[in-house]
């Protein structure tokens, strides 16, 4: 009992030594979003709180802390108040799996990169919930082009990472990372690498794929209803789930933790601190795409995803797998 | 569509092209000012908080004409006047509305002494809606602090007046 005890403790002081960074983390994102941002296009974006503007974020939960809770005496109490709850749950448990180094890593388990697919596919629950249960007509419209986007993106998401899969021959993102020691993914499955980061900002509703939360439109799509905490919950979670795609993205095709070149001055630098150099490189990429590029109408965005995206990584597939089979280069474990 | 049109859009060349002009935009000096740490120039003309001015010898200017009173648009002045010992007709109340006042720069263009007048002070927002109705010791003591700004602004605009 007492032995149980003790696993729970360490396993729970583990977690709060992941999630606690990776929050930090979300709240400095946000800053260098906002500041990309305004970078682009000539301003200077948030610099007053603390330096260089730093702790912006952490004033903007502050205050979001201290708002009213608002909740619309239309709309369904129980799955209204849900919804954020699941949104943020989501974007988090996912880091449970991502390799920081080849030992730190909560969960090394042998599905990682299938757990990982499943929890951000789930992500949608929570934006349709959420849409759903404000009970009035820009949420609802939102969540349901939410839903119908994520979906559809999320097949060709999929069929990049059986890309990936041929190539490693296993489904452990440690593996997957350690697959790459001699060559990136990035330089044999470039298309690949650019599908997946188109595909990456629809996933995640990011410009130019924002159509859910398309203010011209759709007011704030489905956090039209939710104020104070919850809509900060929302907020995290977006961000949080911006910060997964880039991770995934980093470790599916810009190898990991490892090094660039393993050569001398390189290999000095802690193996986390590339895994975060790469992160932060792909989303300074998402936050300029925000910044240049104009919004896709909803039907450019489906014939996008359904006409263009799939059959080209479909074909992808079967290339890179000919090619494999051919040079008889499988990976068996 | 044409081949080149379809290489085009799948080298992502404009968007390349455009990521590039962002980039290099974003090293570029800054087009807006750091506010409250910098601030942008004001005209002499700018039409911000009210003033009552006095003369040199500390005298009032105003004569109680009731010309800005009359010509206000939204009626935000109101005066009252009396004669003082001396035989000069003087205010006893001045007060202007700040939250009904429309910054037209009426009051200040009809004034035959230049006693009200708009500064060029913009930032007086407060906390309580009270604090806006000015009366005559609050635009008094504006002028007062304001007076070397005040007279260099007339000054400076005096030859297209």
């Amino acid at each position: 009992m007492i032995e149980n005890l003790n696993i729970l403790i360490t396993e729970i002081y583990k977690v709060f030594l992941l999630l606690i960074p990776i929050l930090t983390a979300v709240a400095m994102i946000v800053w260098l979003d906002r500041r990309v941002w305004a970078f682009v296009q000539k301003r200077r974006g948030p610099n007053v709180v603390g330096p260089f503007g730093l702790f912006q974020s952490l004033a903007d939960a502050l205050k979001y802390i201290f708002k009213e809770i608002i909740i619309p005496a239309s709309a369904n109490k129980i799955i209204f108040i849900l919804a954020p709850i699941v949104t943020m749950t989501l974007a988090l448990i996912s880091w449970a799996v991502i390799p920081f180094s080849e030992e730190i890593v909560l969960a090394n388990i042998n599905v990682g990169i299938l757990y990982l697919f499943a929890v951000s596919s789930l992500g949608v629950y929570g934006i349709i919930m959420g849409g759903w249960a404000s009970n009035s007509k820009y949420p609802f419209l939102g969540a349901i082009r939410s839903a119908a986007q994520m979906v559809s993106y999320e097949v060709s998401i999929g069929v990049i990472i059986i890309n990936v899969l041929l190539c490693v021959g296993s489904l452990n993102l440690t593996d997957i990372v350690l697959a790459q020691e001699n060559l990136w993914f990035i330089v044999p499955l470039f298309p690949m690498f650019v599908i997946f980061f188109i595909s990456a900002l629809a996933e995640t509703n990011r410009p130019p794929f924002d159509l859910p939360e398309a203010e011209a439109e759709l007011v704030a799509g489905y956090q039209t209803e939710y104020s104070g905490m919850m809509y900060a919950m929302f907020w995290l979670g977006e961000y949080a789930n911006i910060l997964l795609m880039c991770s995934m993205g980093s470790i599916l095709f810009l190898g990991g933790w490892l090094s660039p070149i393993d050569l001398y001055p390189f290999t000095l630098v802690p193996a986390p601190l590339w895994l975060i150099l790469k992160i932060l490189l792909l989303f300074i990429l998402f936050a300029l795409v925000k910044a240049i590029v104009p919004r896709y109408r909803y039907d450019q965005l489906m014939k996008l995803g359904w006409k263009i995206f799939l059959p080209l990584s479909l074909t992808w597939v079967v290339l890179t797998a000919s090619y494999l089979f051919y040079f008889n280069l499988l990976p068996v474990n | 569509m044409k081949l080149s049109r379809i290489l085009k859009t799948v080298l992502l060349v404009d968007f390349m092209s455009g990521l590039i002009i962002a980039i290099k935009e974003s090293f570029k000096s800054k087009k807006t000012l750091n506010y409250p740490f910098e601030k942008g120039k004001i005209s002499p003309r700018f039409r911000g908080e009210h003033a009552l001015r006095r003369y040199p010898n500390g005298e009032e200017r105003c004569i109680a004409c009731k010309l800005c009173e009359a010509v206000c648009p939204a009626q935000a002045i109101t005066i009252e006047s009396t004669e003082r010992e001396d035989g000069s007709r003087k205010t006893t109340r001045y007060d202007i509305d700040m939250l009904k006042c429309i910054y037209c720069g009426l009051c200040e263009e009809s004034c035959p002494v230049d006693a009200i007048v708009q500064g060029p002070n913009f930032e007086f927002s407060t906390e309580t809606r009270e604090e806006l109705y000015y009366n005559k010791e609050k635009l008094l003591d504006n002028g007062d602090r304001w007076e070397s700004l005040l007279a260099a602004n007339i000054k400076a605009d005096n030859p297209y007046r």
